[in-house]
């Protein structure tokens, strides 16, 4: 492993079982009586996040608390940030009280890329704009192989707001370095160009996406980012392109739903797909903290580069 | 290479430490083996195996992975530098409240791995008391640990490297010194 995660682009599929196999071993720690070990004892841990969220804040935060680091959270709503401090000197000074590491997620792409080379902390990403998301593709992967066993050669199809999202962008990567078939689907309006780059086959068809499908992926759509009509209504959406329990029977009859979350019901997901039998989405969100423990762990460590230099 | 235990001797001394257990230990019934990984865990199951053909009782066997607890991780720069040794899953299938825990390594040197094993288990619950099976003992200790159960007990110098093979994990039974 490098010194950071800043993106799922640096890790080799090497890394990436690495980092699944350590989250298998640390999820056992959340099954026991006392849910702490001391591995990160003395360590500090910042967790800084410019953009609202529930599940990776918190997700990052029990796996900093079992393994034992200290850990602060710096809510952005109520720091300096609002007097007009800049994303570089708020992370200098926080560099000053010298922390081990800083979870980041910012509005901007490239944010945890900008912090990587002015801070001698590890810098973990938990979102950067529409860029990447590396802890939720590392946990999308710990989730699927634990139901496929093997990621090589499944259809994966991921359905949704294929342009604002870091999501999809950490996934492709990550998915396509281990060897699955991905498609991708979503309106023409928001599917980036040269989005065939990453490996995936795109189509704006849900059936043909999901047709035999191991794996059906969806995503948000990301109101919040959006300035302009990317399609006529939510409800146009969701006839079109949301997950309906007839369109889940096009796949593979052992297939899983997956979603990120937060979740629009009934938008990009029916309700009773959501809370069915092939959806493993909040299998996904307790994943995440076993996940999470193993990147915090294994950055914790010395640099390979370091140690054969 | 020298070898000091061969795979027939290795075997007559995890024997006779199975019966020295049930030697020690009235009511084996509340006796609980917990191997520390890698080698722990074959020598544990092959001592509950040898307690199963004496006394016909079967024995419960954990497996106690201590790499979260170890002391070396963190803390100190200069041991900082390094990646992060694997971690491999702790598997205790039983509570350990009340029991007697053996606790079962392959070579006991500083006493740091014991140190964190008797950390480890004590997260998992309240033993109603832990002792300590080595199948070498070697000598150089930084802590006060003593073993309860000895295989053999083999002076080294600490520039030395004591070598454990299982058939389990090695394809043969053997102990040797390197230099």
């Amino acid at each position: 492993m490098k010194k950071d995660l800043l993106g799922i682009a640096d890790l080799t599929p090497d890394d990436i079982y690495r980092v699944l196999e350590t989250a298998d071993a640390m999820r056992e720690v959340g099954r026991r009586p006392i849910k702490k070990v001391p591995t990160l004892r003395g360590k500090t841990v910042v967790n800084l996040f410019y953009e609202p969220s529930t599940r990776t804040r918190t997700s990052f935060e029990i796996a900093e608390k079992r393994l034992s680091a200290d850990t602060l959270n710096v809510a952005v709503s109520a720091s300096s940030v609002l007097k007009g401090e800049t994303l570089v000197d708020t992370a200098m000074n926080i560099e000053a009280m010298s922390p081990d590491m800083i979870v980041l997620r910012h509005a901007s792409s490239g944010a945890c890329h900008l912090l990587s080379r002015i801070c001698k902390s590890r810098i973990i990403n938990a979102g950067d704009g529409m860029h990447e998301h590396p802890t939720q593709a590392l946990l999308d992967a710990f989730t699927i192989k634990e139901h496929k066993k093997d990621i090589a050669g499944l259809k994966i199809a991921i359905v949704g707001d294929l342009l604002h999202s870091r999501v999809l962008r950490s996934n492709a990567l990550l998915l396509t370095k281990l060897g699955a078939e991905l498609w991708v689907c979503g309106p023409p309006t928001l599917v980036p160009p040269g989005i065939e780059c990453l490996g995936v086959r795109v189509t704006t068809s849900v059936d043909e996406a999901v047709r035999d499908a191991d794996v059906i992926m969806m995503l948000r759509i990301q109101q919040e980012r959006m300035q302009g009509a990317f399609f006529p209504s939510l409800r146009e959406y969701f006839n079109v392109f949301g997950m309906t329990k007839e369109r889940v029977k096009l796949a593979k009859p052992d297939t899983i739903i997956m979603h990120p979350g937060p979740m629009n019901r009934g938008v990009e997901i029916a309700s009773d797909v959501a809370d069915g039998p092939y959806s493993v989405i909040l299998e996904q969100v307790a994943n995440g903290v076993a996940v999470r423990m193993a990147v915090l762990y294994l950055l914790a460590g010395g640099v390979e580069d370091e140690a054969a230099a | 290479m020298p070898v000091v235990l061969d795979a027939d001797r290795m075997a007559r001394s995890l024997a006779r430490i199975a019966h020295e257990i049930l030697e020690r230990n009235r009511g084996i019934e509340e006796v609980a083996l917990v191997g520390i990984r890698t080698r722990g865990v074959p020598l544990a199951r092959r001592i509950a195996k040898s307690i199963h053909d004496v006394a016909g009782h079967d024995v419960a066997c954990g497996a106690l992975d201590i790499t979260l607890y170890r002391d070396d991780l963190s803390g100190n720069a200069a041991m900082t530098i390094g990646p992060q040794p694997v971690i491999r899953k702790t598997e205790i299938p039983f509570s350990i409240d009340g029991k007697l825990i053996l606790l079962v390594d392959d070579v006991l040197y500083t006493g740091r791995t014991i140190r964190a094993a008797l950390d480890a288990l004590i997260d998992f619950g309240r033993p109603r008391a832990i002792q300590l099976i080595v199948l070498v003992d070697r000598g150089h200790r930084e802590l006060p640990i003593k073993a309860d159960y000895v295989g053999k007990n083999i002076p080294t110098s600490s520039a030395q490297a004591v070598q454990v093979h299982l058939t389990e994990i090695d394809g043969r039974d053997e102990v040797e010194v390197l230099p």
